[in-house]
């Protein structure tokens, strides 16, 4: 090499990596740790939805009740119903009390008996539908006692038998975010086995930087570097998998997704866009760890492998 | 510096060992549950001195050497290296004392996926010195050892001889106060094994202290430097070796 050629080197000189770039072991890692954030992603997405679903139907069912009036004696229906609205109208806790017209309540039952059943002489059973007050909402007992003592028959509904499926959804976003945690504690172990393993593969290059006076968090950051880099790639393949899943369920159900219980929003895609980057951070800690855990250990451990390893 | 090759003492008194860069006091060292490599090393190095540590294959020259770049404790004794008793110093300590010290591997233990010019320059990296501030050095560095034209080669296509003066640029890029070199001559023709020892002995005459691993006993003679011999993991007095 003359000397302008060893100028020219040195012109275009850039350090090269203290840890080989990778081996064949990186591929089998970036599709495990994809796999986990593709699941930890889909797993955040039924978190979310599920959060969704519960927390729209305790709203809607805390906010509002129904009452079934059975007219008596020679009262008409819609004479008892008014009575009822009446009543309610004034006992603490009832915001609005309104009776159900006729029309609106021949509407609600179409669904199930079929237009051609509603005839007019169909006993329609008249309905007072109640807003509750928000913070402190009349109960089923206050309501049903209220309109005992005005002597009216009358069933409340204060929706206490759909609270089920609010339980129901809650447990769904409570395993999911489990889901979330599992599976993330997954990766970390992925990784921070796989950091051992390089680290320990590369024990030469290990010992070479140590005479040279590197410091253990000097070597750990070298994996540091190598898993986080590894980890976000893997994670923007997992989100953007689950993102395609998350949008197919979106599109294919409309607004309610694939079920009533997990309504998946298209604004809940955005919730993954962080996963690379939390994928990265995971890594970054899971190697540095691993790492800094193995050298403290080969220290310690020096004279007991073989002259090799010392 | 004043120049004191040979000043060495095996029963050092306590003036001499405040002066001394490495002092050994009763070392004794074993692989796990092995008999001992080393017994009852004794022995001091004057600060800018020049020794060949000698003795068979198997005799602990390897591992002698490894306990004083650190690589290795001892089971028994005191070392002080630099002023610093090792027995006590904390293990975050020991890389600023690592940095003070040049080690030529016997197997040389270049990084294959370096340039020979990440090679040499890999104990400056790794003192978080900038590049722009050791590029000329290195490049200079191996154009005195014979690889400058050699600056982008891998280890793996350099020869022999290459690879021994590419461990020794690494080792000695740092200006290390000490210079550890374990058979650094095993690998390479008489030529070039004369070469590299007068490459140890300009090092020495720089200030450098320096201790090189052989068995070559025609090295030695040349070299008129005195050895520290070892058989059987024991060190004995040059005058009886």
């Amino acid at each position: 090499m003359s000397a302008e050629a060893a100028q020219a080197f040195l012109a275009r000189w850039r350090p090269g990596p203290l840890m080989p770039r990778g081996d064949a072991r990186d591929a089998g890692l970036v599709f495990v740790i994809a796999v986990l954030c593709f699941f930890a992603c889909l797993a955040a997405l039924a978190a979310l939805a599920a959060d969704r679903a519960a927390g729209g139907w305790t709203a809607q069912l805390q906010g509002s009740a129904t009452v079934l009036v059975r007219p008596q004696g020679g009262e008409s229906a819609d004479a008892a119903a008014a009575r009822a609205a009446e009543t309610l109208s004034g006992v603490r806790g009832v915001s609005e009390a309104s009776a159900l017209e006729k029309d609106k309540a021949l509407a609600l039952l179409q669904p199930w008996l079929g237009k051609a059943a509603l005839t007019d002489d169909l006993p329609v059973p008249r309905l007072v539908t109640l807003d509750l007050d928000k913070d402190a909402p009349a109960s089923a007992a206050e309501l049903q006692e209220a309109l005992k003592a005005d002597n009216i028959d009358a069933v409340v509904d204060d929706h206490s038998l759909w609270i089920k499926d609010i339980v129901r959804a809650g447990l769904w976003a409570r395993a999911a975010a489990i889901g979330v945690f599992a599976l993330t504690a997954a990766a970390a172990a992925v990784i921070a086995y796989a950091a051992r393993s390089a680290l320990a593969a590369r024990h030469e290059i290990v010992e070479v930087l140590h005479v040279s006076g590197a410091k253990d968090p000097f070597i750990a950051g070298l994996l540091l570097r190598r898993f986080a880099g590894m980890a976000f790639g893997a994670g923007v393949l997992g989100a953007a998998a689950a993102a395609a899943v998350g949008a197919g369920a979106r599109a294919l159900g409309g607004g309610e997704g694939l079920t009533p219980a997990l309504p998946v929003a298209w604004i809940d895609l955005a919730a993954l866009l962080p996963c690379p980057l939390l994928a990265a951070l995971v890594a970054a800690l899971a190697a540095r760890f691993a790492a800094l855990g193995l050298l403290t250990s080969m220290a310690s451990k020096a004279n007991s492998f073989s002259k090799d390893w010392a | 510096m004043s120049r004191n090759p040979g000043q060495t003492s095996q029963s050092p008194d306590a003036a001499h060992e405040a002066e001394a860069v490495l002092s050994f006091a009763g070392v004794s060292m074993r692989y796990g549950r092995a008999p001992e490599t080393l017994r009852d090393i004794s022995f001091s190095l004057a600060p800018g001195s020049f020794h060949f540590l000698t003795g068979p294959s198997g005799a602990g020259k390897s591992s002698l050497l490894k306990l004083i770049y650190l690589a290795a404790r001892p089971s028994r004794g005191l070392i002080s290296l630099f002023g610093q008793d090792l027995a006590v110093l904390p293990r975050q300590q020991l890389p600023h004392l690592r940095r003070r010290i040049g080690v030529v591997f016997q197997e040389f233990r270049l990084l294959d996926h370096l340039s020979a010019f990440d090679n040499a320059a890999l104990p400056l990296r790794i003192a978080g010195k900038p590049a722009k501030t050791y590029k000329d050095d290195v490049a200079e560095l191996l154009a005195w050892v014979g690889l400058g034209s050699r600056l982008h080669a891998m280890p793996a296509t350099l020869s022999g001889g290459e690879k021994q003066r590419l461990a020794i640029a690494r080792a000695v890029v740092g200006r290390p106060d000490i210079l550890l070199a374990d058979e650094p001559t095993g690998n390479v023709d008489q030529e070039m094994a004369l070469r590299i020892l007068r490459l140890f002995l300009e090092l020495n005459r720089q200030g450098t202290t320096v201790l090189i691993a052989s068995h070559d006993h025609d090295l030695v003679a040349r070299s008129g430097m005195p050895e520290l011999r070892l058989e059987q993991g024991r060190m004995f007095a040059p005058e009886a070796a």
